[in-house]
């Protein structure tokens, strides 16, 4: 693989997104500006300018016509994904860390963070086809555990419910109609620290978990039972799965506050495949200077992208033999 | 690349833009592309100098046929927004997107090569199952037949304390006659320190220690004699010394010979 470098952001990033094709690349760092990027050849298209802090989060919709940001400017902004130009800005009195579009596109989840007294919450936006039609109203409004981050929120299967993960090592599932909790993780089996990142199957079945407590673990997303764990040496930033193999990636290293003070290498900036039944490594991709802070495999499942804090993007073709990795 | 040393005659010049002189150059040539897709494009610039330049860049096309999407094929001619379609202007943009010149794999986890050298671990001396590094006995009690050497020595002094195994229990015969400089100039080096250990008798090892990382002296040293009553004397004399304004701390190196005193 000679992967593509992509250096638009001047910040590290946080996000990355296929759309449904798999020939747009959207990245979000922690400068203002979420830009998009062919994914074949890793050229940029445009940035979306109008955030006034780091954005933590996209999302875009399945025509590819529409994408959601979300915002440290406690707003979260959708965007017309071929011209750059803002449509409609939802205001918050907290800083917006995650966004995912429900199934058709009717419906956005926005979670936001805990900020002086506000605790985090969650969001239900109801998206009209029109933008000047777009209200601010919130459908549904789910407040979270007081002083508990929520770091990612995606819509479970038939956007019935509403699965949450945060900073207190939860997972949460809410009935996305009532706004009632319906399932929650167990302290004891789940993870230990934070959960940094949540990554939903294609199909809406099953989910993959990334913590700091240097692991991974698919669950359930009807019943929440912890299916495999995924065991790494360094905390864990940003997991995907693969939509044609049965593998994982998981990204992470070292944390960026630790980096100046031990060796380079150990702070094992890499990419991990993990096979997702068996559970073993399959490898691992090296190449950022700093922690992964995101990971995105094309819907195709030939290539995927990993960026980091150092600021690139590296967008990686997979090698024929990839392919035929057999475990 | 080939130079011609005709300059432009100065009346030619516009005074305004005076390094702009695009307009004098011969319009570029594009040759090709030949049956092999390699594609030659002649275009002309002058440099730093002033001196006009022919620049020749052979270009290999090759065309890929994909099958895409009526929406991705739409998607691929739109304009570029943004920040990007500034840049697209000034034609800078090609420095955000690099291609890798490394090629970078998928690293295999470390997979156990048939006749490669067998794993044996030092820990629970398992052969062939992992690494000493990866001992899942790592960091617990040794093997009951170490315990039993160390336990011997640590129940009479330090009580029933865990004391590791040392890897080399026997030293150097010299050793005994090792003493320990601290509060040393950091611009001492061994010499110095043969210059002033020397007249107590024959040394056999003068070491400076240094950092690794800094390459600064630490400020310590030790001094091998040959003989031990010569060791004893340098410390007598020289312990609390004046030598570049610090006052030395010079002391038996060896835990062992500290007992016998």
């Amino acid at each position: 693989m000679r992967p593509y470098l992509m250096k638009g952001h001047e910040r590290p990033l946080t996000f990355l997104k296929y759309n449904r094709e798999g020939d747009l690349l959207f990245s979000c760092a922690k400068d203002h500006t979420p830009t998009v990027w062919f994914a074949d050849n890793g050229e940029r298209l445009g940035t979306y300018n109008g955030h006034k802090g780091a954005v933590w989060c996209c999302d875009v919709s399945r025509d590819s016509r529409r994408l959601i940001t979300g915002s440290a400017d406690r707003s979260a902004k959708l965007w017309d994904v071929k011209s750059g130009t803002p449509l409609f800005t939802f205001e918050f009195d907290s800083p917006a860390r995650s966004v995912d579009f429900a199934v058709g596109d009717k419906l956005a989840v926005i979670t936001t963070d805990p900020f002086m007294e506000q605790t985090s919450a969650i969001h239900v936006k109801t998206i009209s086809n029109d933008p000047d039609e777009q209200t601010a109203e919130s459908a549904l409004i789910i407040t979270g555990p007081p002083r508990v981050r929520i770091n990612g929120a995606v819509w479970g299967p038939l956007n019935r419910t509403i699965i949450s993960a945060g900073e207190d090592a939860t997972i949460r599932i809410w009935d996305s109609e009532t706004g009632k909790m319906l399932n929650e993780s167990s302290k004891e089996t789940g993870h230990s620290k934070t959960i940094t990142s949540l990554s939903m199957s294609e199909d809406g079945s099953h989910f993959l978990t990334g913590s700091s407590d240097k692991s991974a673990k698919l669950w359930d997303s009807r019943t929440l039972t912890i299916l495999k764990t995924y065991e790494t040496i360094s905390p864990v930033n940003a997991v995907a799965m693969s939509p044609i193999l049965e593998h994982v990636v998981i990204g992470g290293g070292q944390a960026a506050i630790d980096v100046t003070t031990t060796h380079h290498r150990a702070g094992n900036f890499d990419a991990k495949f993990f096979h997702k039944v068996l559970q073993e490594e399959i490898g691992c991709v090296k190449g950022h200077f700093g922690p992964i802070n995101a990971l995105a495999i094309n819907p195709d499942g030939r290539s995927f992208s990993s960026g980091g804090e150092d600021g690139y993007i590296r967008l990686h073709h997979f090698d024929r033999d990839y392919f035929n990795i057999k475990m | 690349m080939t130079t011609s040393t005709q300059k432009p005659k100065w009346g030619d010049l516009e005074d305004e833009d005076g390094n702009n002189l695009d307009f004098l150059l011969p319009p570029p040539e594009v040759i090709g592309p030949d049956k092999n897709g390699i594609k030659k494009v002649i275009s002309y610039k002058y440099n730093e100098e002033g001196l006009k330049v022919k620049v020749t860049t052979a270009i290999r096309v090759t065309l890929k046929v994909m099958d895409t999407r009526k929406s991705v094929a739409e998607r691929r001619s739109w304009p570029k927004f943004g920040e990007a379609a500034d840049t697209e202007e000034k034609k800078e943009d090609k420095g955000y997107t690099t291609r890798s010149t490394e090629d970078i794999f998928l690293e295999r986890p470390t997979a156990p090569e048939p006749g490669g050298q067998l794993m044996l671990c030092r820990i629970c001396k398992k052969k062939g199952d992992h690494w000493t590094a990866r001992c899942p006995y790592k960091g617990l009690a040794p093997d009951p037949a170490d315990a039993t050497t160390t336990t011997e020595e640590s129940d009479s002094k330090l009580g029933k304390k865990y004391v590791p195994p040392r890897p080399d229990t026997k030293r150097r015969d010299d050793d005994q006659n090792s003493i320990r400089v601290s509060n040393l100039s950091q611009d001492a080096r061994d010499e110095d320190l043969i210059e002033l250990f020397h007249r107590f008798g024959p040394l056999s090892r003068v070491h400076v220690v240094f950092d690794r990382q800094t390459g600064l002296s630490r400020g310590f040293g030790f001094v091998n004699f040959q003989h031990k009553e010569d060791a004893d004397r340098a410390v007598e004399k020289l312990n609390g010394y004046g030598y570049g304004n610090l006052i030395l701390k010079v002391e038996l190196a060896a835990p062992g010979s500290k007992v016998e005193k």
